[in-house]
């Protein structure tokens, strides 16, 4: 393939009216449309040399048919000139900084050169209003400056005295255009602009450019009626206005009539150009929808820049709902049959594959189930032609083939595509991952790559995209691919690992120490990859058992030695190590768990130890096997046992009840007690704070602590038979203060982080006195959520829990700003082969990136090197 | 650990970080000299191994592993770890505020640290502290509002003013000025007789009652004592020294107060920063700031990445914003700048001033549709197969 042409720069510039003239093709006098036949008017907004929208009709320019004409530009000749509103301050800043009668800087050399510098020696600044003082003589012919005053959208007037009056009098376009046009080349240098692509006269239209109508296609509508663009709407007033001011001048209209006539034009251009400019009421439709005209098409998210040109649609992409799969590897996702058809990779055809591909032409497009062999779709001849695979032609056009040709396959296991959850935030919100063609209607992933897109199964929708060439494959399968990506750039840890059931399972698994026989063992072992068992750990009445730990390290690495604690652990001050009774000691030697249990921190998303040691000592691709067999030995063992949770799991016998209404009765006396003592004028107020302030705040401590309390009296109770905490300890979801809220007592709601005060009349809800300060009347729930709550604490809690959807909802949109804005200022950025950071124009942001050169992708959680690792597996002992 | 095993540690090239960390977790180990040689070893290649590759696209992965995980953080002001009397602007609003270079924070706070002599004692912490809160004239004694005579009648405490360090004539002088100079309240008269502690206020205009009362108001209020913009100092003890906590910052007034450590005591007012101490120490506070806004959320972030967004925002010698009136509305290219924020504007003034775009950037080579410039996108060399025949 030839490569394209490089677009080397852009130039800015203006069009000047000579330029404008010299690209129209035609000028266009009518302001109407189409005739009674449909056939567009010659010099009409819709002729035919502008190019063609038309299937069927030719370009009176190119000669070419609709798809091929880009189209091209036409002009009209205004009857006198118009401000382009877009230059507006330009222009003032012009009129103010030049004299009114020579057209020359306000300024001497020598002030000019006090901004700008002189010829060597240049200081980068350009002349601004602020240089030029008011009112002065011209330093150049003497004249009396006066006062330019600018009213918004496009009106000029300057202010002279008249018998000792301050009398405006309105400049029209025309004046300006002479004044600018008098102003001397070098003195536009001194104010940045450039004379050769800009003369400030531009900017006062007297011939407007009429765009081609491929820019502004009419559409019919189904009653066969033809409904106009925004734009060809505008320009047939533009046009309008334009006739009959013509007509006005050649008849020698008063001059009232002109001047009227002239606003009007002016008006039109102006909504031509821009129909949002304050003080000017916006051009609308019949309909009383305001036009979208020329700025309005580039402006805003959905405008041409940030619509169009930096975000791009694609062909080749397919979007479903997504559905958890834990059998399939994180490496691979599941697409579904009727998405695997439609789709397609273009392979040539060789003379080493043309058998195969010949095979796949004649199998056509149509692949009912999943057993049959993958075919095609369309064939491309040399020609560039396209051939779609049908009923019909599959054996003419099989026949047919030979090398050049391109066969479209479709899609079948083992491909490489990428998978995408929006919002994509950071680079792991795409990822590479193998096909698995597959039945149903969702696309299928395992649970342990939601983190990184941050999805989970309540009907979501991911998108899919097949890369189509040959460098796109390699860069999908050496970058994008999910076994590169384990690892996060931000923190230098794994993002992937086990979530939810895994972390429970594989927890359940290995705590504490349990034996299995040979068939037992082999029911878990059996999605891992295993030429035979460890030898027996133990004979028990003749039998060979295995034991839990013996289990997992079928899955570990030979020669991992780690040691680590379990996120169970609590911190005692001694630790007992081996002998601690939560067995949260974990110790790996050459590849076998000799202690400890394992749970979040070792394999789950984020924390992922043992992840994180097999990526640095082995490699990525061998975690991504680890995190494949251990999710799959977890799931294994938590259906081994089972693993529920119900409302029953909430139950508490009858004394801890008594022992949560004591703690939570003493505790609402204490409240009164305190309130007492605020009332009595006896609370010592904290420093800086107001008595009432302070009330509040014990109010809060108190209240806390009671609910706490409620949770240990019911932690005690529920030990690690109950499913929930075994989730919380393990670190599979939810926490004991789930579970307090559950068992124990739900505890203060709060708005703002302080008790709930909104609502009547100095009380919250009209079942409480005014004035009441007690725990109940400002959103304390005594109850647990299985007690039930009573209405006037439901309604607290939904007042709580409205705070929480707020904030969210705040909270996204900001951060995606904050995000889009981070982006925008660092995106061209990059490594340059010196080491240093620089901009892609090359200014240097930093001498050494990150002032040691390390990437935090292969960092070690910000270390360079991960020395703890290294002498531990080597020292195979705890350092 | 072995004298020339030492000398291997420190003959390598390795970073101060990581030998520190090899010679701290092989301190007092028996390891023989292969043990020894293969963990030096390995650290060596790993370090190599970490090393970034050129054509990383940096920037993009520091404004993602920053932007990133905003959506997790809290909306809410809390209070400072410990300090329950001040209140500070944490979570999202806090880093956009930084990310905003503004000039001053919504909740601006110092934490001032006391030199040797001062961080012991509580009373002379407390000393210092009365140096930097701003005290209103009416802590000092007491105003009474003499309808009669038209006058307002200030008596000194002495007591107060002995136990506050102030001496009452200070306070006599420091009154009118602050009233004049602070408050910009100017039609009054004072007198004093120079020996009582006693200054009498009059309006210079006595017809009406209300310029009285107004200026009561000024009277009692006139900051007297302390740094103006300091409004209250907490003195709280923590490992063992006294540190005291201020809401309001002004960073060059607290560095005159004697008994201050100017060396330890800092600002989050960014702003104030890079105005005293210069724009290095504005990159550092940057840093800082950034850093324990998103570990306060425990958010873990590589500082590397904040570095760069740090250095990106002070390159200019000044401390710019992430935005539209900053870094992303200075950049060279046209197209970038027009398709950030204010299109059509940017397209406008380009053309006057000729600008021309070079098309170095990402978002300029989307917009023509051409392979930007970074990653694999910057690799220029490319092989040539050899074609048959050739060797």
């Amino acid at each position: 393939m030839p490569s394209p042409k490089r677009i080397g720069r852009i130039e800015f510039g203006l069009l000047s009216p000579k330029e404008i003239r010299t690209m129209s093709v035609r000028k266009i006098i009518w302001a109407d449309t189409y005739d009674d036949d449909g056939f567009p008017y010659p010099q009409g907004l819709m002729d035919l040399h502008l190019g063609v929208i038309d299937p069927g009709l030719r370009c009176k320019t190119c000669d070419q048919k609709a798809s091929e004409c880009p189209g091209h530009f036409g002009h009209i000749e205004l009857a006198k000139p118009v401000i382009h509103v877009g230059y507006t301050r330009l222009i003032r800043k012009l009129l103010r900084a030049t004299c009114r009668s020579c057209s020359r800087l306000l300024l001497l050399a020598e002030e000019i050169e006090k901004v700008v510098g002189t010829e060597d020696e240049q200081t980068g600044d350009v002349l601004s209003e602020k240089d030029i003082k008011k009112e002065r003589l011209c330093p150049h012919c003497g004249e009396q400056q006066l006062k330019i005053n600018f009213e918004k959208p496009t009106t000029f007037s300057e202010i002279m005295m008249e018998e000792g009056r301050k009398v405006e009098h309105k400049l029209t376009p025309a004046d300006i255009r002479a004044r600018l046009e008098k102003i001397p080349d070098a003195d536009l240098r001194h104010l940045g602009i450039n004379p050769e692509v800009a003369r400030p006269e531009w900017t006062v239209l007297t011939v407007l450019p009429v765009p081609p109508v491929t820019m502004r296609p009419s559409i019919i509508l189904e009653n066969g009626q033809r409904s106009e663009d925004d734009l060809t709407h505008k320009l047939v007033d533009i046009i309008r206005i334009n006739q009959r001011f013509k007509e006005n001048q050649d008849a020698g209209a008063p001059q009232l009539i002109i001047e009227d006539l002239w606003e009007l034009l002016q008006y039109h251009v102006t909504t031509y150009l821009d129909n949002e400019v304050a003080g000017c009421p916006p051009a609308r439709h019949r309909s009383g929808r305001p036009l979208k005209t020329l700025s309005q098409r580039l402006k805003g998210k959905d405008g041409r820049f940030r619509g169009s040109l930096s975000g791009k649609r694609v062909n080749f992409s397919a979007r479903t709902v997504i559905s958890p799969d834990p059998n399939l590897s994180v490496m691979e996702v599941g697409i579904p049959l009727a998405v695997a058809n439609e789709m397609s990779i273009p392979v040539q055809v060789t003379s080493y594959n043309i058998e195969e591909l010949r095979q796949m032409a004649l199998n056509g497009p149509s692949r009912a189930a999943l057993d049959q062999p993958c075919g095609a779709n369309y064939v491309i001849r040399p020609d560039k032609r396209r051939l779609r695979l049908a009923e019909g032609n599959l054996e003419t056009v099989a026949e047919q083939l030979e090398p050049g040709w391109t066969v479209e396959r479709q899609i079948r296991d083992g491909d490489i595509v990428l998978f995408n959850r929006q919002p994509s935030l950071h680079r792991m919100s795409i990822m590479a991952h193998r096909a698995r063609v597959m039945d149903g209607r969702t696309f299928r992933l395992n649970p342990a790559v939601c983190p990184p897109y941050n999805a989970d199964f309540d009907g979501d929708e991911m998108n899919l995209h097949i890369p189509q060439t040959e460098e796109a494959r390699a860069e999908a399968a050496i970058l994008v691919a999910v076994e590169e990506n384990i690892r996060s750039p931000r923190f230098g840890g794994p993002i992937i690992g086990g979530i939810h059931d895994h972390v429970s399972g594989i927890f359940l698994l290995t705590n504490h120490t349990r034996w299995f026989s040979k068939s037992e063992a082999l029911y878990l072992l059996k999605d891992i990859d295993l030429i035979s068992l460890p030898e027996p750990g133990l004979v028990r009445d003749g039998e060979p058992m295995w034991s839990n730990k013996q289990v997992f390290s079928t899955a570990l690495p030979k020669e991992l030695n780690m040691v680590f604690k379990a996120s169970s652990c609590q911190n005692c001050e001694v630790c007992k190590r081996e002998l601690c009774e939560r067995d949260a000691y974990v110790r790996i030697i050459d590849g076998k768990l000799e202690s400890g249990t394992i749970d979040k921190k070792a394999i789950g998303a984020f924390d992922g130890q043992i992840v994180q040691r097999i990526i640095r000592q082995y490699s990525m691709k061998r975690a991504a096997e680890f995190i494949d067999d251990i999710t799959h030995l977890a799931i294994r063992s938590i259906m081994f046992d089972g693993f529920s949770f119900g409302i029953d799991d909430e139950d508490l016998p009858r004394t801890e009840h008594g022992q949560i209404e004591e703690v939570l009765n003493a505790a609402v006396l204490d409240v009164q007690r305190r309130i007492k003592i605020y009332e009595d004028g006896q609370l010592e107020p904290m420093p800086g704070r107001t008595p009432e302030e302070t009330l509040e705040m014990q109010i809060m401590q108190v209240l806390g602590k009671a609910r706490d309390r409620t949770g240990e009296i019911a932690g005690r109770h529920l030990g690690l038979g109950n499913s929930a905490v075994v989730m919380a300890v393990s670190g599979a979801r939810g926490s004991m203060l789930n579970l307090t809220q559950m068992a124990g007592c739900v505890g203060q709601q709060s708005v703002r982080g302080e008790r709930i005060i909104r609502g009547y009349d100095e009380r919250t809800l009209p079942h409480f006195q005014k004035g009441d300060r007690g725990s109940d009347a400002h959103g304390f729930i005594q109850h647990s959520y299985k007690e039930g709550l009573n209405p006037t604490e439901f309604f607290f809690h939904a007042i709580g829990g409205r705070e929480g959807l707020v904030d969210t909802a705040v909270r996204t949109s900001q951060s995606g700003y904050l995000q889009r804005r981070m982006i925008n200022a660092l995106q061209d950025l990059k490594v340059a082969y010196d080491g240093t950071v620089r901009t892609t124009g090359g200014r240097i942001i930093q001498f050494r990136y990150g002032e040691d050169g390390t990437d935090p992708m292969k960092s070690s959680f910000g270390d360079p090197v991960d020395v703890k690792g290294i002498v531990e597996s080597i020292l195979k002992e705890e350092v | 650990m072995l004298p020339d095993q030492e000398a291997k540690i420190e003959g390598s090239a390795l970073p101060v970080k990581t030998r520190e960390q090899l010679r701290t977790y092989l301190e007092g180990k028996e390891i023989t000299s292969s043990q020894f040689d293969q963990i030096l070893n390995r650290v060596i290649d790993e370090y190599q191994k970490t090393r970034i590759e050129a054509c990383e696209a940096v920037g993009i992965i520091a404004a993602q592993s920053i932007g990133e995980p905003g959506t997790q953080m809290t909306m809410r002001t809390f209070h400072y770890a410990g300090v329950a009397e001040i209140n500070v602007t944490l979570g999202l609003p806090r880093l956009i505020e930084i990310m905003d270079a503004r000039k001053e924070p919504s909740t601006p706070t110092m934490t001032i640290y006391l030199e040797p002599d001062y961080l012991g004692d509580r009373d002379r912490a407390r000393e210092v502290s009365w140096q930097i809160e701003a005290a209103p004239l009416h802590e000092f004694g007491d105003i009474t509002t003499d309808m009669e005579n038209m006058q307002i009648v200030v008596h000194l405490n002495t007591a107060v003013c002995e136990k506050r360090k102030i001496l009452p004539a200070a306070i006599i002088e420091a009154a009118p000025r602050k009233i004049r100079e602070r408050r910009h309240y100017r039609d009054f008269e004072f007198e004093t007789d120079g020996k009582s502690p006693t200054i009498i206020f009059m309006p210079k205009n006595r017809e009406s009652y209300q310029n009285l009362f107004q200026l009561a108001e000024h009277v009692k209020n006139v900051i007297v004592q302390g740094i103006d913009d300091i409004e209250r100092v907490v003195v709280r003890k923590e490992s063992g020294e006294y540190i005291l906590y201020t809401e309001g910052s002004n960073l060059k007034d607290v560095f005159d107060v004697e008994g201050v450590d100017t060396t330890r005591t800092r600002t989050n007012n960014i702003s104030e920063i890079s105005q005293i101490l210069g724009i290095e120490a504005a990159r550092n506070a940057i840093i800082n700031e950034a850093l324990s806004t998103l570990s306060e959320q425990g958010i873990l972030v590589d500082v590397r990445h904040i570095m760069l967004v740090a250095d990106m925002m002070c390159m200019e010698g000044e401390v710019k914003q992430i935005g539209r009136h900053g870094i992303a509305g200075e950049k060279e290219s046209v197209l970038s700048r027009a398709a950030f924020e204010v299109t059509v504007n940017h397209l406008l003034d380009a053309a006057v001033a000729n600008e021309v775009d070079e098309l170095s950037g990402v978002t300029e080579n989307v917009i023509v549709g051409q392979p930007i410039q970074l990653g694999t996108g910057d690799v220029k060399l490319i092989a040539k197969p050899l074609k048959s025949g050739e060797s």
